[in-house]
């Protein structure tokens, strides 16, 4: 469309693989790589072996991945109920207060999720809500950080909305209640299951606020591929790594399942 | 339809479903302001000896470092995002349509992974060989550029794929080259997205702490980092909270003035 002679339209993509291979797809296949390997001195990685994979999948790093797991869902599905509750209810307010409620819920973007740790910590270390040293500080900071990830793309669904479905659904006698239960979360599912995948993803991930305050009995998977890399170990810790992404794109791939039969019914 | 039932409405008292709708919105704020409004309150109560912070050589190195990273990587990654999405959408080759799926899987790996690979790439041990790169700050850059262009583009797609591209065809056809049509007609079209991507961009990695940390470089500290080793390494609370509050006004402030100037400009 925008090139049209067969050579310039070559070299644009030339330009662009040359950019977009070493830039993206590199890093995986290096971390994909590294995590069969034992060694990685030339350029190709050598010494081939499973082991990394078998240590990380039992012991320490398969109790790691359940909690990251339990973690990121609990996290997701508190978020995703808060953040859909402050869409429905900011749409409903008149603007200015809308406004606010937007700030509100953007805020924990624009905090670093370190100094969102901090506050967590700090706060929640002492009287009356001591929750330091247990797991429930690491799921309530998780919440905190995707609450706001949640709000913005329910928001963003909840105004495109056409509300004509509610309110010929209002006309004929729905009372508010049956009306959000039958009419509107059921026409918001698919960016629902969306923004719990985003929140999901993001909670599995999550390293900066995780390193402040997680107990020792409940350590989240990148605790574990920092501790490994930490200490030199950057095969296992790529090992790990791997484990994390194919869980995280697991349990995605099962959402977006959802999401398809969602949207088709 | 909608117009008329809302006239009837508001017509006969019913202009909306719930009867006190700042009465549903009231839970939500709560949550707010229990678990981020007020630890963040107690982080301002807490953060004293600011004169001894403020003139330690450390903490003004890492506020300028973490200010030009942030700047620096929200220009390379509208740069960069801008250019890919353009060829992705406008110069479209067999198999864009992967290349655009594998950014959205892109946006949910952790962003130490990219660091964990230039590890290996550029390491004491790497495949490239051992010079000094990943403990610069260029090493940080080019790892937030890397993970951060997906955040970009995006939003540039979307907005591209909204594109009329009869107005590309009507521009090519009276004459325009390819770099007079993107300037004239893509450009315009692409601000807002370009204005949303980068306000990300720009907040998301003056936060950024995983790039950071995995390089393992003392040479980099960046405000996030100082934090982190400030409470959890020194145990030092006071400190780390007079540079947290630094931090946060840092990004807020910074993301505020963007959202205003990308408004200016027609975003």
């Amino acid at each position: 469309m925008l090139v049209h002679s067969r050579g310039a339209k070559w070299a644009v993509w030339a330009v662009f693989f040359v950019l977009f291979l070493p830039l993206f797809a590199l890093p995986l296949l290096v971390v994909l790589g590294a995590s069969f390997a034992t060694n990685w001195s030339s350029v190709l990685p050598s010494g081939l072996t499973a082991a990394h994979y078998d240590a990380a999948t039992r012991g320490e790093a398969l109790q790691a991945l359940t909690t990251s797991l339990v973690t990121a869902l609990a996290a997701s599905l508190l978020a995703l109920a808060v953040g859909t509750w402050a869409a429905l209810a900011a749409h409903a307010l008149p603007k200015p207060l809308r406004r606010v409620l937007d700030a509100l819920f953007v805020l924990p973007v624009a905090v670093p999720s370190v100094v969102v740790g901090l506050a967590v910590l700090v706060a929640f270390s002492r009287p009356p809500l001591l929750l330091n040293g247990t797991r429930w500080i690491v799921i309530l900071a998780h919440t905190v950080l995707v609450t706001a990830f949640a709000y913005q793309s329910v928001s963003a669904a909840v105004t495109r909305l056409d509300p004509a479905y509610e309110q010929a659904a209002a006309s004929l006698g729905g009372r508010p209640a049956y009306v959000l239960w039958r009419i509107r979360l059921p026409l918001l599912l698919p960016s629902l299951t969306a923004a719990a995948g985003l929140c999901f993803a993001l909670s599995m991930g999550e390293l900066s606020a995780t390193v402040m305050l997680y107990p020792p009995d409940w350590t989240p998977l990148p605790v574990l591929v920092y501790a490994a890399t930490d200490r030199g170990a950057l095969f296992a810790g790529s090992a790990l790594a791997m484990v994390l992404m194919a869980a995280t794109l697991t349990v995605l791939l099962v959402v977006s399942r959802i999401r398809t039969r969602a949207s088709y019914r | 339809m909608t117009e008329v039932v809302r006239r009837v409405r508001v017509r006969c008292g019913l202009s909306r479903s719930s009867p006190r709708p700042w009465g549903v919105a009231l839970p939500p704020v709560a949550f707010v302001a229990l678990f981020i409004l007020y630890p963040l309150a107690l982080v301002l109560q807490q953060s004293c000896g600011y004169a001894d912070v403020f003139t330690s050589e450390g903490f003004r190195h890492a506020l300028w470092t973490t200010v030009w990273l942030a700047l620096a990587s929200t220009v390379g990654c509208l740069a960069l995002g801008f250019a890919l999405a353009l060829v992705i959408a406008f110069v479209p080759f067999p198999g864009a349509k992967a290349v655009a799926r594998f950014i959205d899987v892109y946006l949910s790996f952790p962003s130490f992974l990219i660091t964990l690979a230039l590890l290996f790439i550029y390491g004491t041990t790497g495949i490239v060989g051992s010079f000094q790169f990943l403990t610069t700050p260029w090493g940080v850059l080019l790892a937030e550029v890397t993970y951060f262009t997906p955040f970009v583009m995006r939003p540039l797609l979307a907005a591209f794929s909204q594109l009329d591209t009869a107005q590309l065809e009507a521009a090519s056809s009276l004459g325009a080259r390819a770099p007079r049509i993107v300037r004239r007609i893509v450009l315009p079209e692409a601000l807002p997205a370009l204005a949303a991507g980068g306000s990300l961009v720009l907040v998301l990695s003056l936060n950024e702490f995983g790039i950071v940390l995995f390089t393992g470089a003392k040479g980099v500290t960046t405000l996030p980092m100082l934090v982190y080793s400030k409470a959890i390494l020194e145990s030092d609370y006071p400190g780390a909270c007079v540079v947290a509050v630094v931090n946060v006004l840092v990004s807020v402030g910074l993301y505020g003035l963007y959202r205003v100037v990308s408004r200016r400009a027609g975003a």
